[in-house]
């Protein structure tokens, strides 16, 4: 039973208790719904979290941006190509902190997920991307990224436009970009897609939110042959929020309500505004050198293996 | 007398034919189609002669197709001889994510390859010309990237930084290793710092696409040179074209993703036949030499 057919179940009993009118029962009814959602709708297991991320009513980009922003004026463009609707980028002023947003937008209906192509950017958004954090960084602006996407577009126009070069130039310029970076994680964080807004001095993550090298289905057809095991996959797979900050990947989590961000998107808001205010204090306050090195040496030591003491040795020759 | 001499005769048979069989077991993975003595070409079909291959630089002499070779070939065919050094030993690759069947498939390669992993870098001289030179080797697990490969080329930009030196990097692979999960995507990041780390002490980094170079390698460091070479007819590109395939539902045409297309999109700077990739590399090394004072 994963959490959607929970969520069904919850419904069925929030349903009950509207066509009831007794009060003793509705009473009951209540406690159970306390019930099921403290003991049923905690302890996640990675799949759920995953089927969360892509839930259809999660609250996307904009919606945290609305929220979190006092005004927002958003750019378009990359003064190459074309403008790509998957990622929206522009200036906004969260109490009172004027910083450079770059998200990327998942759609809600079909129409909008079709201008959006489903969160999945071209080359031309990376580069979008990539002219405004450069004029963040002119400016001394601080950078913040919602990070919200399957992966890069995979198609014939991507490749021709230079998807690779586009993810690598931003993965190249972000690591030394002389202005606080923070990301933020806040659904799908898919593979090389979601890294090209990911080079930051924090990186954060909602409780629900997943991040990995690709989707569990990719991954259970790629390694186990079979897409059909992807439940199994994602328990492997390590994408969950709180085992990416096990093995120090990400520097923290945001907590969601019970069930979700859906479930109470405003309270999330108000948690994420709050948490990225402090983040955003307390990286101000660091020296510019200091930063681009801390930054790098982030990213320096990720990497899991072991290594012999060869130095006398000075090297084999071939 | 007579048995001594027997043995004696037994035994250089037996040299002979342990020769024999070490030559054949060498070129077992040299190319993508050997087994035998004579072989068919996957372009042109014509047989080619598994044995001269070194002679022809790993191409085919009829149509010119380049196969895909071994790291260590390629270091002996680009630098010159006794020049190379190679650092960066020792490491041992790990399985983060406990993934079954994954410490074998990786010692089972270091056995077939003689690699511990699928990337050697190291000092070496290319017609007198010094510089830090790195190769990706495609016959171990497809030459992804995982946390070794990753911590060893940032080591290799380091060492370059140190040494002061231009660095090469023949790339040659099929992306981010899956088994390691987000430790693979994260060296994404970690070799992309290293090369602008690198280019901010003003040195060269010349990039050399060869067959296949796809994934998580294009989308960091094998895209990042200041001079992007490739060998003809390399598949180079970001999603595989099976998956993209898959997600247009249709067939792509001939030639997409090929080095030559990249040339027309402009995306690198020359195609380079394997047999003047030596003489354009270190007529580029020359140009970019400091001088000194």
């Amino acid at each position: 039973m994963n959490i959607l057919d929970k969520e069904r179940k919850l419904k069925s009993l929030l349903t009950q208790l509207e066509t009831m009118e007794d009060d003793i029962l509705i009473v009951s009814i209540k406690q159970k719904i306390e019930d099921y959602k403290h003991t049923a709708m905690t302890n996640l297991t990675a799949w759920d979290r995953v089927l969360l991320a892509r839930h259809q009513n999660r609250p996307t980009a904009k919606d945290y941006i609305n929220y979190m922003c006092d005004s927002f004026i958003e750019l378009h463009g990359d003064r190459l190509y074309r403008d790509d609707g998957s990622i929206i980028g522009g200036i906004g002023e969260i109490d009172g902190i004027v910083v450079t947003i770059i998200a990327e937008q998942k759609g809600k209906t079909v129409d909008e997920n079709i201008t959006r192509n489903f969160a999945m950017p071209h080359p031309e958004g990376y580069r979008k991307a990539l002219r405004l954090m450069q004029q963040a960084e002119k400016f001394n602006r601080p950078i913040v990224t919602l990070i919200d996407t399957p992966g890069a577009y995979p198609g014939i126009g991507a490749e021709e436009r230079g998807q690779g070069e586009a993810i690598a130039k931003n993965l190249y310029e972000m690591s030394h970009l002389k202005v606080p970076i923070i990301a933020l994680v806040i659904g799908e964080g898919g593979s090389g897609g979601a890294l090209a807004l990911g080079v930051a001095d924090q990186i954060l993550m909602l409780e629900n939110a997943i991040y990995s090298i690709l989707s569990p289905e990719g991954y259970a057809s790629i390694l186990w042959k079979d897409a059909s095991k992807a439940s199994a996959a994602a328990e492997s797979m390590k994408l969950t929020s709180y085992d990416l900050e096990e093995l120090s990947i990400i520097d923290g989590i945001i907590k969601e309500p019970i069930g979700g961000a859906h479930y109470n998107p405003t309270q999330t808001f108000e948690k994420t505004k709050q948490t990225i205010i402090k983040e955003l204090l307390a990286l101000k306050s660091i020296k510019q050198s200091d930063l681009l090195q801390k930054r790098y040496q982030k990213y320096r030591k990720i990497g899991f293996f072991q290594r012999f003491n060869y130095d006398n040795l000075g090297g084999i020759k071939r | 007398m007579n048995e001594l001499v027997k043995a004696f005769e037994t035994r250089k048979k037996e040299a002979k034919k342990a020769k024999y069989l070490k030559v054949k077991q060498n070129y077992k993975h040299a190319v993508d189609v050997p087994k035998g003595l004579y072989e068919k070409c996957p372009k042109c079909k014509e047989t080619v002669n598994m044995t001269h291959m070194k002679k022809t630089l790993f191409t085919c002499k009829h149509c010119n197709e380049h196969f895909r070779m071994r790291a260590v070939d390629r270091i002996r065919l680009t630098v010159d001889s006794g020049s190379f050094v190679e650092k960066g030993l020792g490491f041992i690759t790990l399985n983060p994510l406990f993934n079954e069947g994954y410490d074998e498939k990786i010692k089972s390669y270091q056995e077939r390859t003689k690699l511990d992993e699928a990337y050697i870098y190291g000092y070496g001289e290319i017609l007198g010309n010094p510089c830090v030179i790195g190769v990706m080797d495609s016959y171990f697990l497809m030459g992804s990237m995982g946390s070794v490969v990753g911590e060893k080329v940032t080591k290799s930009f380091e060492y370059a930084i140190y040494k002061q030196l231009p660095i090469i990097i023949f790339t040659a692979s099929g992306g981010a290793r899956m088994q390691e999960g987000i430790f693979s995507l994260m060296q994404m990041a970690k070799t992309s710092a290293a090369v602008k780390q690198h280019s901010n002490q003003g040195l060269l980094y010349i990039s050399v696409l060869t067959h296949p170079t796809t994934g998580g390698v294009t989308a960091s460091f094998a895209t990042l040179g200041d001079i992007i070479l490739a060998e003809p007819g390399a598949l180079i590109g970001f999603a595989g074209p099976r998956v993209i395939e898959q997600t247009i539902n249709e067939t792509l045409p001939e030639g997409f993703q090929r080095s030559e297309f990249l040339l027309e999109k402009g995306f690198i700077d020359q195609i380079v036949d394997r047999k003047e990739m030596k003489q354009t590399l270190s007529q580029l090394l020359h140009y970019h030499k400091k001088v000194m004072g």
